[in-house]
């Protein structure tokens, strides 16, 4: 069994392929794996048969040699894409019961390549939250555990909001698994959990059937074990799609030939700048010399590295507290109690509305929700809102200036290694800066991807972070595939199923 | 349009809530969210901390700078005005809390 759960997504394709194990075999040790790992609270609703059935019906195309991309993987749905016939939630009361009638397009397309559903996935609630603690399921437990310090013993968020998806990839109990990324919610888990994690470019994913939270910045991407599987993943999830009217109609560049360029040759004068402004007060030492270890192994690959500055950087957190709950006070108006989700009866349709919503939202939620109102409200949208735009083209081109001169940039994923549940402080500011490095590609609308290089003294993971202009996946690729190899990251969480 | 940021005082007093109760009832009503009584004196302060830690943009020069609402550089596609789904109010129906007759049911709006 645990000669199956090693494989990567890449390895298992070729086991399929060359008929040393079926789909079915693959799926079966990833259904008991999800059950021997279910105290991580990482699985919402399991569907097993639904994932036999998909596996046979891979078998079946395998047989004829009529096998997709992903032919016969398994994977665990974000309860954020919407999935034909299963309760989709976005890990909130006011959707309990919510089963849609349609599928998802990104979902779909990993459909029509061949993937095994495992089942829905934990996240944040409407994935707004750093540590899956704010989902209505209950908080994910990390499978990895400090093996010393003053995290010792105790039980860590894998992240969020992706932090479900995550934990399932780090206990080998999916083989992949798509995320969203608002503000971070795909690369912060993947830091925090061991993992590869990639937002792509705004508009390469459809955002058509995924629950939307703040839609200028939504992006869906691949969680994977490794560079490879990230690059398989994402060749299937994105796509144009007129179903969503930022879809982007560009082609994806071949990343499995970026992947085998980059292994072949390098990243010979590819040039990578390190912005001065991701230098931050408090961050731990050991984030810092990670990140020059970084540097010299991108130098060591060939490229060629230079300080650059982002002078705009220390606004983008603020700037995306007011546009993302701005955008997100909108998208949730349509949780009324009418359409769809939980409903609370009231004397008038306004209370109605009320009750519903403050009975089936939680409390991160309402505060976003009140924030986005406010900073749209009458008297306050041009200091807030415009302002906040404002900010935003000053981010956008600040990324523009720098990418003249640089292909890509590296920066540290996260401030910080996995916190423990319940320990961070209540403020919800400091909760905020999580996602301190990750909120300027969303704002800028650029791909960017995380990449396990190490381990903490506690034995913690980190990562490190590639940006790359939009369009150039690429790009992030080879740099990733460098960072990958140098590290040598082939730890295994503690919490793994085997 | 203004940059000026209304209420903001760079030496902010963590004591002084930016956003009293009468802010709150006037935005939850607006969002239609009822707030138990009992948490409102904590989402003062907690929506307090977060609208003065982000009035910090009022020290960025954005006097002429264009607000950037969408990063994809295109204009939205323009589509034929035809219908391409639809006549499924089954579907439409399946998850409403209430529904009659191929209605959605609300509370009584007209007396």
């Amino acid at each position: 069994m645990s000669d199956i759960l090693a494989m990567t997504a890449v390895a298992a394709r070729q086991a399929l392929d060359n008929k040393s194990i079926s789909a079915v075999e693959l799926t079966e040790a990833y259904i008991k794996a999800g059950q021997d790992t279910s105290e991580n609270n990482a699985y919402v609703l399991t569907t097993p048969d639904k994932a036999m059935d998909m596996a046979k019906a891979s078998d079946a195309r395998l047989a004829r040699g009529d096998a997709g991309l992903l032919e016969g993987i398994p994977i665990g749905v974000k309860d954020m894409f919407c999935t034909k016939g299963v309760e989709t939630t976005a890990s909130s009361r006011i959707l309990k019961g919510f089963v849609p009638t349609y599928e998802s397009t990104v979902t779909q397309n990993l459909w029509q390549d061949g993937a095994v559903m495992l089942g829905k996935i934990n996240c944040d609630e409407f994935a707004m939250g750093s540590a899956n603690e704010t989902s209505a399921f209950g908080a994910v437990i990390n499978p990895w555990t400090a093996s010393d310090g003053p995290l010792k013993g105790k039980a860590l968020t894998p992240g969020g909001s992706s932090g479900g998806s995550a934990a399932v990839m780090a206990a080998r109990s999916a083989l992949l698994a798509p995320g969203t990324d608002t503000g971070g919610s795909i690369r912060q888990p993947a830091a925090f959990c061991g993992l590869v994690g990639l937002k792509p470019t705004y508009g390469r994913c459809s955002r058509l059937g995924i629950v939307a939270f703040a839609s200028s910045l939504d992006q869906a991407g691949p969680i994977t074990r490794d560079v490879a599987d990230c690059a398989l993943m994402m060749t299937s999830m994105a796509s144009y799609d007129k179903g969503d009217s930022t879809s982007i109609d560009a082609p994806m560049p071949d990343l499995m030939a970026a992947l085998s360029k980059a292994r072949n040759e390098g990243v010979k004068n590819m040039r990578i700048g390190i912005p001065d402004e991701y230098t931050i007060d408090g961050m731990p030492e050991q984030i810092v010399t990670l990140w020059e270890q970084g540097r010299q192994w991108l130098e060591d690959a060939g490229a060629i590295c230079v300080p650059v500055s982002l002078p705009h950087t220390k606004y983008a957190l603020p700037a995306y507290y007011i546009i993302a709950p701005a955008e997100a006070s909108s998208n949730l108006a349509r949780y009324d109690g009418v359409r769809y989700g939980q409903r609370v009866e009231g004397a008038t349709l306004d209370e109605m509305y009320a009750k519903t919503r403050g009975a089936g939202f939680g409390d991160e939620v309402k505060r976003r929700i009140l924030i986005g109102t406010y900073v749209l409200s009458a008297g306050y949208y041009d200091a807030y809102y415009i302002k906040a735009q404002k900010i935003r083209r000053l981010i956008q081109n600040d990324f523009h200036q720098v990418f003249s001169d640089v292909d890509a940039l590296l920066t540290p994923s996260t401030p910080s290694v996995a916190f423990a549940l319940g320990d961070e402080d209540k403020d919800p500011v400091s909760m905020f800066l999580n996602d301190v490095f990750t909120v300027p590609a969303n704002l800028a609308g650029i791909p960017a991807i995380s990449v396990p290089a190490g381990l903490s003294s506690d034995g913690l993971p980190l990562g490190l972070q590639l940006i790359a202009p939009a369009l150039r996946e690429d790009t992030l690729i080879e740099g990733a595939a460098m960072l990958e190899k140098a590290a040598g990251f082939d730890h295994v969480a503690s919490g793994a199923a085997s | 349009m203004s940059d000026k940021t209304p209420d903001y005082n760079p030496d902010h007093n963590s004591d002084h809530n930016v956003i009293d109760k009468t802010t709150i009832h006037k935005i939850a009503k607006l969002a239609r969210i009822e707030i138990a009584p009992e948490r409102e004196d904590a989402l003062c302060g907690e929506l307090s901390t977060i609208i003065s830690w982000v009035e910090q943009l009022g020290e960025c020069d954005t006097a002429h700078v264009e607000p950037l609402a969408s990063v994809t550089g295109h204009s939205l596609p323009m589509r034929d005005d035809v219908v391409t789904s639809g006549d499924d109010p089954d579907a439409v129906l399946s998850n409403a809390p209430e529904g009659a007759s191929h209605f959605f049911v609300v509370p009584k709006v007209v007396e």
